[in-house]
């Protein structure tokens, strides 16, 4: 059985390296929002290939998750040179698979909250997680995740499964971090408020603009879309006295990657204004690194956190299977 | 069966139709089988996740998973059976080709334009809110928690179901009908001794089929269950799989799902009776039905009222689609290329459905006539209910699975739309075998003895005795089968190839982007499609050969 594989690695590796000789590739792996029609992707292979004149091609999967699962089935003999798409809550396990190679990028380039800083995973954009929510059928939203906690049970909203999606987990660790040891007893409280808990963020989003439900767990970056794309102010994120949960994004070259040196070129203009400035209207998060343009003004007049909330990824990767437990076993009550 | 053929000598009946089947089964163990072996040879590292799936979770969510099934299927099976019975009984009622066709429509909706299309009526924001808020005192909370769950699932199964008692029904020799008018049979006699023999023939394997697709339900559970109370076992699978991205556990979750629903499914045969075929070949011109009067309303009502309930969320979704930008969605790129992917993944899938479904009744046909009266053997059994049980098995299962042997062999992606089309004609083939085996087993009864007096076999039996009444039923298994594929995304997601775009996946795209509008759009979209194709189908099984 070994020797199949080896042998049929050695012709794939054969291929892969005529293949490299002919023209210069950098294959990326990421998620599928990122190279939609109308998200980052497009925008961003057609500036780097004429600023690398290479060829740039991207491999997308459902979402970030999914992408450090595909490399855990690929292993050793992923195409991947780039991972682009896991946020910070997964880098722990990403890096037990031992797939990542360190960059050489300098950390003061990059600007997110809380000063993130890591030798493998290069931050490309952050944002907040945010309870948006409908003007029309809320006026006085909660000002704060205790003030939810408590608010009456005719409040409703839908949040996210922690089990299956990332905001979901978002939440879990928002409300770890702000109630602690008495996050179970905040979760008992806030479950009457509950709704529904919906499998993805597409589902409760759906649910929310369908006037289900006049909260959604979601991102304070949301109304922006809202305002600039549809140019309605209908829907706004409710600030939060504690602080809101910050979810960064990230990107690394695998380990097959630092053979390729256009990785590294990559990762150098992922963290410059030939890709910083799409990222605010096209992935509707707040770029990491430098813009040559100030942001759409809408992007300033969206909440900004009274304080930045975020656990260290071991902190996460060792507790995340007991929070749920936990989350599983006061809301199944 | 009341007469059995002559045994011949030196080859023992239908030993090519048996093949065939045997062949069938084999292409379907491959795929079920190859995809646990993928995930056991990544599981090898690490198995201990195996033992520790078995905990009070599970055993909860086990528990909540058979029950919320049972009911679903009793709510859908009940009354499906009265639908079905007031279709067969008045064949000229008004639309009932365009209500035939309107029931095989739900089964093409991804499960959350289902899941809204339901909110849209009985959610907390829906069209019935205010009578409901009014007729309870207090605001209406909207049905989540299991009613939302059971509606949900009787929106997708009770028209299913109802169009399978129907195939079943419509194999009613005229000459029977006939009989019973002329004994003057109400409607009470005619059921007993007419209609019921044969729905309680069809009940196991239709009820059987409900259950699976009620028990490995996910999207409707976890978003109209209100919350984590309501998990099903296909939940915990693709946890498993994703978050903590356990193999091993995925695999004993899986194997306990389909021992579970396995068990139950086995249960439910043996409520059915077996029927004894009619050799006799029928007589009468067409059938003679005459209900009386308060049937004749009863009827009407149940009809009206299944349709209404049927029509309600598809009337919602088809207003919410009504509302986005469709001369520009019709316009996109985007969205040709996914129609016409759709298009062809779903023909071949049905295509190939219906031969492996075919090759399978005419194998479970044959097996059964050679044991004459001696208790079933495996091989008959696995080619009626084994077939069924690969909807059990996870898409994601099947996904991860072949994923893990194939890119061992190469690009995983240049096996995306061949895997597509194979995962979807096997998920659909327990539907296409409900739809096709009645017609299929009375016309063998009727036709058996005559074609081996006469010597007529193979090829020209198939197409001479056999086609002309498996018509109608292939017509019916084939928009089932490419209403079920069309509809389909799961094993598309998890290859997470954008190079394999179908309709569905452009739908999910556009609503996890906030562009709702262009969802609800594409979801209408999708239902006209489908809707022509069951038009393009009835007529084509109609048409005289």
């Amino acid at each position: 059985m070994r020797w199949i594989s080896a042998s049929l690695m050695g012709v794939v590796w054969l291929f892969a390296a005529s293949a490299a000789q002919a023209r210069e590739t950098l294959t990326i792996y990421t998620y599928e929002s990122f190279t939609a029609e109308w998200g980052p992707g497009p925008a961003v292979k057609k500036t780097f290939e004429e600023h690398c004149r290479c060829e740039l091609k991207f491999v997308a999967v459902a979402d970030g998750v999914a992408l450090l699962n595909r490399l855990r089935l690929e292993g050793a003999e992923t195409d991947a040179d780039i991972v682009l798409g896991l946020d910070t809550n997964l880098i722990h396990e990403a890096k037990e698979t031992g797939l990542f190679a360190p960059h050489g990028i300098d950390p003061g380039k990059v600007k997110v909250p809380g000063g993130f800083s890591d030798d493998v995973f290069v931050p490309y954009d952050y944002g907040y997680f945010a309870f948006v929510y409908d003007t029309q059928a809320l006026e006085a939203p909660p000002q704060s995740l205790k003030a939810l906690v408590e608010a009456d049970s005719a409040l409703k909203i839908a949040i996210q499964d922690p089990r299956t999606s990332t905001p979901g987990l978002g939440l879990l660790l928002w409300m770890k971090a702000v109630f602690g040891e008495e996050a179970a007893d905040a979760w008992a409280k806030l479950g009457d408020k509950v709704l529904t808990v919906t499998p993805g963020w597409s589902e409760s989003y759906g649910l929310f603009t369908n006037g289900e439900v006049p909260m959604v767990l979601s991102y304070t970056t949301s109304p922006a879309y809202h305002r600039i794309v549809e140019g309605t102010e209908r829907y706004r994120a409710a600030a939060f006295a504690e602080g809101h949960y910050l979810q960064v994004e990230v990107a690394a070259k695998t380990v097959k990657g630092a053979d390729n040196p256009l990785a590294e070129t990559f990762l150098a203009f992922m963290i410059g204004p030939g890709f910083q400035d799409v990222i605010p209207e096209t992935n509707w998060m707040f770029p990491a690194g430098e813009t040559s343009q100030p942001l759409d003004p809408v992007f300033e007049t969206l909440v900004t956190p009274a304080e930045t909330l975020i656990f260290p990824p071991e902190v996460v990767a060792e507790n995340r299977k007991a929070w749920v437990e936990e989350w599983l076993s006061v809301l199944s009550r | 069966m009341a007469v059995g053929p002559e045994p011949l000598k030196a080859r023992p009946a239908g030993a090519g139709r048996v093949a065939a089947g045997a062949l069938a089964l084999a292409a379907i163990g491959l795929l079920v089988g190859g995809a646990f072996a993928g995930l056991a040879f990544e599981a090898l590292g690490a198995w201990q996740g195996a033992l520790s799936a078995f905990d009070s979770y599970l055993l909860r969510v086990a528990r909540f998973t058979l029950w919320q099934a049972a009911l679903s299927t009793l709510l859908s099976v009940g009354p499906a059976l009265l639908v079905a019975r007031a279709l067969a009984r008045h064949p000229r009622f008004f639309g009932r080709g365009l209500i035939l066709q309107l029931f095989a429509l739900p089964l093409a909706l991804p499960a959350i334009v289902a899941a809204l299309g339901v909110l849209a009526l009985y959610g907390r924001a829906g069209y019935f809110a205010p009578l409901f808020s009014a007729l309870a005192g207090e605001r209406w909370p909207g049905i989540y928690g299991l009613s939302g769950i059971l509606v949900a699932h009787m929106f997708f199964n009770l028209p299913l179901a109802a169009r399978l008692f129907l195939a079943a029904l419509e194999n009613v020799p005229a000459d029977q009908w006939r009989l019973s008018a002329q004994l003057g049979m109400g409607a009470v006699s005619s059921f007993r001794f007419i209609e019921w023999p044969v729905l309680r023939n069809a009940l196991p394997g239709v009820a059987g089929l409900v259950f699976m697709l009620c028990a490995t339900s996910f999207t409707i559970v976890l978003t109209l269950g209100g919350g984590p109370g309501a998990t099903t076992l296909e939940v915990a699978i693709y946890q498993a799989l994703r978050f903590d991205f356990d193999p091993a556990r995925a695999i004993a979750l899986t194997l306990a799902q389909v021992a579970l629903t396995g068990l139950v499914v086995a249960m439910l045969a043996r409520l059915g009776a077996a029927m004894t075929g009619d050799a006799s070949l029928p007589v009468a011109p067409r059938r003679a039905l005459f209900p009386g009067r308060v049937e004749r309303g009863f009827n009407a009502a149940v009809i009206l009222l299944s349709l209404a309930f049927v029509a309600g969320p598809m009337a919602a979704t088809v207003a919410a689609g009504l509302r986005a930008d469709l001369a520009r969605l019709a316009g996109e790129g985007a969205v040709i290329a996914a129609t016409a992917t759709s298009l062809v993944l779903s023909a071949l899938a049905a295509l190939l459905c219906l031969l492996l479904s075919l090759s399978l009744v005419m194998a479970r046909r044959a097996l059964e006539l050679r044991r004459r009266a001696a208790a079933p053997g495996l091989l008959e059994r696995l080619s009626d209910t084994g077939a069924m049980m690969v909807l059990i098995v996870p898409p994601i299962v099947i996904g991860a699975g072949w994923f893990i042997l194939l890119r061992h062999v190469g690009d995983v992606f240049a096996f995306a739309p061949a895997m597509v089309v194979t995962v979807n004609a096997v998920m659909a083939m327990p539907f296409a075998i409900r739809a096709i085996r009645p017609a299929h087993d009375a016309a063998s009864a009727r036709h058996e003895k005559l074609c081996l007096s006469l010597g007529i076999a193979g090829w020209n039996r198939l197409r001479l005795v056999d086609w002309p009444a498996l018509r109608r039923p292939a017509a019916t298994a084939l928009a089932f089968a490419m209403a079920l594929s069309l509809g389909d995304l799961g094993v598309i997601a998890l290859f997470g190839s954008d190079r394999v775009q179908t309709l569905p996946f452009l739908l999910l795209q556009r609503m996890g982007s906030y562009r709702t509008a262009d969802a609800a759009g594409i979801a209408l979209f999708l239902g006209v499609l489908c809707l022509a194709l069951m038009f393009a189908a009835g007529r084509w099984g109609r048409e005289k050969p």
